[in-house]
């Protein structure tokens, strides 16, 4: 293979329960091409390597596509979880009303009465990749369904994103360790939770074109190529389209020029790398209708604009420190310092003042929730309340990343390398914040650890076969080993630049010569150590198929649970908006908590309140404020927007955790956010929001669990709830506003219909006690001496 | 076996020739409401005592059928359908209805969008006070010493001439009523919240609820002009009950006397119960009061067809032809108060529909710059008449991308900003690369 006379990279086991940390080894020469063996067998090999490379990357692709089949497998192809049916559901209406009636989609079946406009509000990339797929096969006469191809989109592309780090990972470090980062990526199980088959969403299309744009930027950073700018720009331009998280990469190239610059590294390369993608970049971005002005006008921009002018600025320094004596040069200078030193503050100044003329300081919450964790928990409860924005407990980093937590490598410190550390380091920070972007953590752990990996193995395997080659020569590498290694690192760094550019033609004999006499391992430690290596990523492959195939592959709108009486399924979801499709007006709206809202438009087709896109708080925090009310109050909110039916997910009955009362606190929290009247503190019992027998009134007469504890107790007689593990507090009630038409079959979903307004209304005589004084006359006066009720 | 099905038949076979001859006996204009009354009794004495009553519904087309209230066979609906569009409740003492038919048999009668007239009096059993309190208004005796009728035995005030009646042409007809109304028997208390009955004979502010036959231990619980002797109630869907705390209202003897009240000059020939029970009965079974909105019609100005959608900034107009049943056909409706919400939480725009005596009400507006799903919505409730409300959605979208201005005049200097910039530079690498 390739690898094995590759330069050996100095690598680090950290085996600590922490998440990677870095350390910056000593320069070590970095050789990409030093594979091209001088002689003419070298050719051959070279060529059979590349078809072996090619091959492997198939079959890596293939892998990556397959482990994430489990879910089509056990389940069935169907699409998971909430976000995807939205998806879905607008890649239905791409493919059947074309890019322009997609693009002016004003749909009227959510966020009822405001509506939402679709094509403005949504990041189109997932959808226009699927729909150009399912076009592209009609058009080949190969009719699947949208279904289909919505379904095996994210396995796909997780095929795609393999090969992308490849090629980052080749770009980066070389072929072998590109190969190893490839294939630890396709089966990172962090990466197959948000991609398996049916997860149609948008970070399954995200990562790749994360990982493709990092690629192409170390490409131009590498080459310095205007051709790979533009392709850059417009790998860029597909992420904005396809991922929120595109502010990522703008932050972060950024971040990495500045290092560049900072530790004075600044090269034309860099520049070409940069400026087009800032100026073509945010022309495109503009482009997509979602992003629009933000792209000039958020904060969250505002770094690689500043980035861009420093770069200039440095630039120019840098083409006038050639024009000039170095004398005149120092006048410049201080001129320019000045000079350029009042137009920052000046500029600076007026962008803090525009900047703090803005409430949030001109950052959206979910950014401000990252730079600041505790943000959201204390101002925006709507986006404290998400799951996945919830900060991971450290299980779930080995969950999701396994054994790459523990593995990381010092690499030479190249332009390429350390974008990559940048990247590692920023990522593992976002993701200590919220579970979400873990996925984003991932790629950085994969190609590290591919390094780290790739390294070990090729400093084993070479010292294996030197130890074969040099015990007849008396061995003399293994001495001087060390010594090579130290002069190699005291003489690279000042040289680093030119040295690569070298490289990249092609390294000189010399240098093989010293490389391969450097770190050889005794025989016995380096069998031990290769062993130890393959049985931990023997581990790594283990886990990440179980985690494939149990934890992330359950399409969570169907349920399993494995008993000793065999396999329980729990079809209750698709039950109770097949209900609703047949037996309900197609105009009917449906109240239900935000998460159910995507749901239950794409699957039952009626209109809904409020839905999993988030962006108006008022409205949530009115559902919110309904269900934490009494009857004939959320009565009269549900009917003053027109709702005919109210549902609920109830898991008391089977034991389903995330069910509505465990996601109760939020809908107070949220509502009491917007309307005071409703306090948290009614609804607590010594800080718990509990249902049993001390549950506080407020709570036992909410509408919420009412609806949710309504006939309860007719199923064991005791109103057991599985989930609490208690009693309930209020037993037998009945309902005078809601009617009950539709329970599932394990009563996880619960529908209940307005009832209309009362037809009459009763009399009631206010003088009851009056009336009693009197009441001795009256039934004297009756003939049949009867009782008389009103009086 | 067969018997039975022998019955049945027959049944079917009457019933369908009964369809039949309402078919026939409908003019060309279908009313709101069918002409089959059931008039429960608890003497077939009051059918010839209050037969002018009768005999003026029966002249006015309906078909009434008399039954004791405790028929063993009484029944409101057959196979799922009412046999009965309204019901006359002369039947104040009877403890419980014969057959199937009960106190809550009763009320989804009403709910089901029936009518109903019921008489009390002093007798008045639980059952009858029960339908009365379910349709909101409680009983008790009245008594009243000043705005009694002048009658043959003195010393009784129970006999009352009302003259405090409601101000509204729709239930009680165009035509003032002169003469009192005559009318002993109990009253009633309405409660004021309960916007959905109205007093229609309210007794004078000298009246009280008390046994006359008793000595008054304690001040008696229902004084004065609170004291409802009719009383109507319209249910939300339209059902209308007329509950009054007197059969004899209705009887042939008061109908005909001459009344002259306590400490007036005046005597009339005749009550004015007549007239009364007359108007009232047609109001109870939608001979007036009924409104009917039919066409309701929405599209852009200048065009005829109902759009799926409107534009923000759309003009549009709206039109709804509304139509009042006048007994026989239906007559065009005219008020000046009808309004059109566009409505979406609140109402964006609020406009007074113009008529043109046709029947015919329609508005044009522009619709607001707010995108969302919109509603047309009508509410208009009057005393008297039935609730008209309906609404129509209709979603509002944004401008499609091409529907905003291309080119904006005061966006020139950028456009040749932009422009000159692109020439400049493009000279400028000319410049640049081939000038040396």
């Amino acid at each position: 293979l390739k690898e094995t006379s590759a330069s050996p990279p100095p690598l680090l086991f950290l085996l600590s329960p922490h998440p990677p940390e870095l350390c910056f080894s000593a320069a070590m020469p970095q050789t990409q091409s030093s594979t091209a063996a001088s002689g003419g067998g070298g050719r051959l090999r070279d060529a059979f390597g590349g078809v072996l490379c090619a091959f492997t990357l198939l079959l890596i692709g293939l892998l990556a596509f397959s482990i994430r089949l489990f879910s089509v497998i056990k389940y069935e192809s169907v699409i998971h979880e909430f976000d995807p049916y939205f998806n879905y559901r607008v890649t239905q209406f791409l493919s059947k009303n074309g890019v322009y009636e997609f693009w002016n989609w004003f749909d009227d079946r959510t966020w009822y009465p405001l509506g939402r406009v679709i094509g403005g509000t949504v990041y189109p990339g997932l959808t226009l990749t699927a729909g150009t797929i399912w076009w592209l096969l009609n058009s080949l006469n190969i009719p699947l369904s949208v279904e289909t191809v919505c379904v095996f989109t994210a396995p796909i592309f997780s095929a795609n994103a393999s090969w992308a780090t490849y090629l980052l990972t080749k770009e980066a470090r070389g072929p072998g360790a590109g190969l190893m980062a490839a294939a630890i990526l396709a089966m990172v199980p962090s990466y197959i939770s948000r991609s398996v088959a049916g997860s149609y969403d948008n970070e399954a299309v995200a990562i790749f074109a994360l990982i493709f744009t990092f690629y192409l930027y170390v490409k131009t950073l590498n080459t310095g190529s205007l051709f790979y700018a533009a392709l850059n720009s417009l790998s860029y331009f597909y992420m904005v389209c396809s991922w929120g998280g595109y502010t990522f990469i703008i932050n972060l190239i950024p971040m990495h020029v500045l290092l560049c610059i900072v530790t004075g590294r600044y090269s034309s390369r860099l520049y070409i790398a940069y400026a087009p993608l800032i100026v073509l970049g945010t022309l495109l971005a503009a482009l997509v209708p979602v992003v629009g002005f933000n792209a000039v006008m958020t904060s969250e921009h505002f770094a690689s604009f500043l980035v861009f002018i420093i770069l200039h600025v440095v630039a120019m320094v840098y083409y006038i420190k050639g024009l000039l004596t170095p004398r005149l040069f120092k006048v410049a200078m201080t001129f320019v310092i000045t000079v350029g030193l009042a137009v920052c503050f000046a500029v600076a100044a007026v962008l803090i003042a525009l900047v703090a003329s803005s409430p949030t300081k001109g950052w959206s919450g979910r950014s401000l929730s990252l730079l600041d964790p505790t943000y959201a928990s204390k101002y925006i409860p709507i986006i404290a309340s998400v799951s996945e924005h919830q900060p991971p407990t450290w299980p779930s980093y080995f969950m999701d990343i396994n054994v790459l937590a523990f593995l990381s490598c010092f690499l030479p410190l190249s332009d390429a390398s350390s974008f990559l550390v940048l990247y590692l380091v920023t990522s593992v920070y976002f993701s200590g914040v919220m579970v979400r972007l873990m996925l984003v953590l991932a790629p950085a752990a994969c190609i590290l650890s591919g390094i780290a990996l790739s390294g070990a193995f090729s400093v084993l395997t070479r010292s294996m076969k030197f130890q074969r080659q040099t015990s007849e020569n008396a061995g003399d590498g293994s001495s001087n080993a060390l010594a090579n290694s130290e002069t190699a690192s005291k003489e690279k760094p000042s040289k680093k630049n030119r040295k690569r550019d070298k490289d990249s033609e092609g390294s000189s004999p010399a240098d093989h010569m010293t490389e391969e006499k450097l770190l050889v391992l005794p025989c016995g430690p380096a069998a031990v150590g290769i062993m130890l290596l393959i049985i931990l990523s023997g581990f790594y492959v283990i886990h990440c198929v179980w985690a494939a195939a149990e934890a992330y592959s359950a399409p969570s709108i169907v349920l399993t649970s494995r008993s000793h009486d065999g396999l329980h399924v729990f079809d209750d979801f698709r039950e109770a908006y097949g209900w609703m499709r047949h037996n309900t007006d197609v105009d009917d709206k449906v109240a239900s908590w935000w998460d159910y809202g995507y749901q239950t438009t794409a699957m039952a087709n009626r209109t809904v309140l409020v839905d999993n896109n988030t962006w108006n708080n008022t409205h949530i925090a009115t559902v919110g404020t309904a269900m934490a009310s009494p009857e004939k109050e959320a009565w009269e909110i549900f009917s003053s927007l027109d709702v005919k039916y109210v549902l609920v997910v109830f898991g008391g009955l089977i034991g389903y955790p995330s069910d509505d009362i465990n996601k109760f606190l939020w809908m107070v929290r949220i509502g009491g956010g917007v309307f005071p009247h409703i306090k948290e503190a009614d609804y607590l019992r010594d800080g718990n929001y509990c249902v049993d027998a001390h549950g506080t009134p407020t709570m036992l007469n909410s509408l919420m669990y009412k609806l949710c504890y309504y006939r309860f107790v007719e199923t064991d007689g005791k109103g057991f709830d599985r989930v609490r593990r208690y009693e309930i507090g209020k037993k037998h009630f009945k309902l005078t506003h809601f009617e009950e038409v539709f329970t599932t079959h394990h009563w996880m979903v619960r529908v209940y219909k307005l009832k209309p307004q009362k037809n009459r209304v009763r009399g009631k005589l206010k003088l009851k006690p009056a009336g009693r004084s009197s009441s001795k006359a009256n039934s004297m006066r009756k003939i049949g001496g009867k009782k008389n009720p009103w009086q | 076996m067969a018997a039975p099905r022998h019955h049945l038949l027959l049944l079917l076979f009457l019933a369908a020739a009964l369809a039949l001859a309402a078919a026939e006996g409908a003019a060309a204009e279908e009313g709101p409401r069918g002409r089959r009354l059931l008039v429960l009794l608890d003497d077939l004495a009051v059918r010839s005592s209050h037969s002018a009553f009768f005999g003026s519904l029966q002249a006015r087309g309906f078909d009434l059928d008399f039954r004791l209230a405790d028929d063993p066979k009484l029944s409101l609906h057959r196979y799922g359908q009412y046999l009965y569009d309204g019901l006359v409740l002369f039947a104040p003492s009877t403890p419980r209805f014969g057959g199937s038919v009960d106190q809550s048999a009763v009320l989804e009668f009403i709910d089901a969008g029936h009518d109903m007239i019921l008489a009390a009096d002093s007798s008045a059993s639980d059952l009858i006070r029960g339908i009365a309190t379910e349709c909101g208004d409680p009983e008790a005796m009245v008594v009243d010493h000043i705005n009694y009728a002048v009658t043959d035995v003195d010393g009784d005030h129970t006999l009352i001439a009302g003259d405090d009646l409601i101000q509204s042409d729709v239930i009680l007809g165009s035509k003032k009523i002169e003469a009192p109304v005559l009318f002993r028997g109990i009253g009633h208390a309405v409660n004021p919240s309960n916007s959905l009955v109205l007093k229609v004979l309210s007794a004078s502010p000298s009246a009280y609820s008390a046994n006359p036959k008793t000595k008054l231990s304690s001040p008696p619980s229902l004084t004065g002009s609170a004291i409802s002797l009719v009383s109507v109630m319209q249910a939300r869907n339209n059902a209308r009950v007329l509950v009054s705390g007197s059969l004899d209202l209705f009887s042939n003897r008061f109908l005909k006397s001459g009344v002259q009240k306590a400490g007036s000059k005046t005597r009339y020939e005749r009550a004015g119960n007549e007239q009364f029970v007359t108007e009232t009965s047609k109001w109870v079974f939608h001979e007036r009061g009924h409104l009917k909105a039919v066409n309701v019609k929405h599209h852009k100005v200048g065009e005829t067809n109902e759009p799926g959608m409107y534009r923000i900034n759309d003009d549009l107009e709206y039109s709804v032809e509304i139509y009042e049943w006048s007994g026989t056909s239906w007559k065009p409706y005219v008020a000046d108060d009808v309004q059109l919400q566009f409505f979406m939480m609140s109402p964006y725009v609020l406009k007074t529909l113009s008529n043109d005596n046709k029947g015919l009400y329609s508005t044009s507006f522009k619709v607001p710059d707010v995108y969302g799903v919109f509603q047309f919505k009508v509410e208009y409730q009057r005393l008297g008449y039935t609730g008209l409300s309906f609404t129509k959605q209709i979603p509002v979208r944004p401008y499609r991308h091409n529907e905003y201005e291309r080119f904006i005049t005061s966006a020139y200097p950028y456009y040749t900003a932009s422009f000159s910039t692109m020439g400049a530079f493009f000279i400028f690498s000319f410049v640049y690369l081939y000038h040396k």
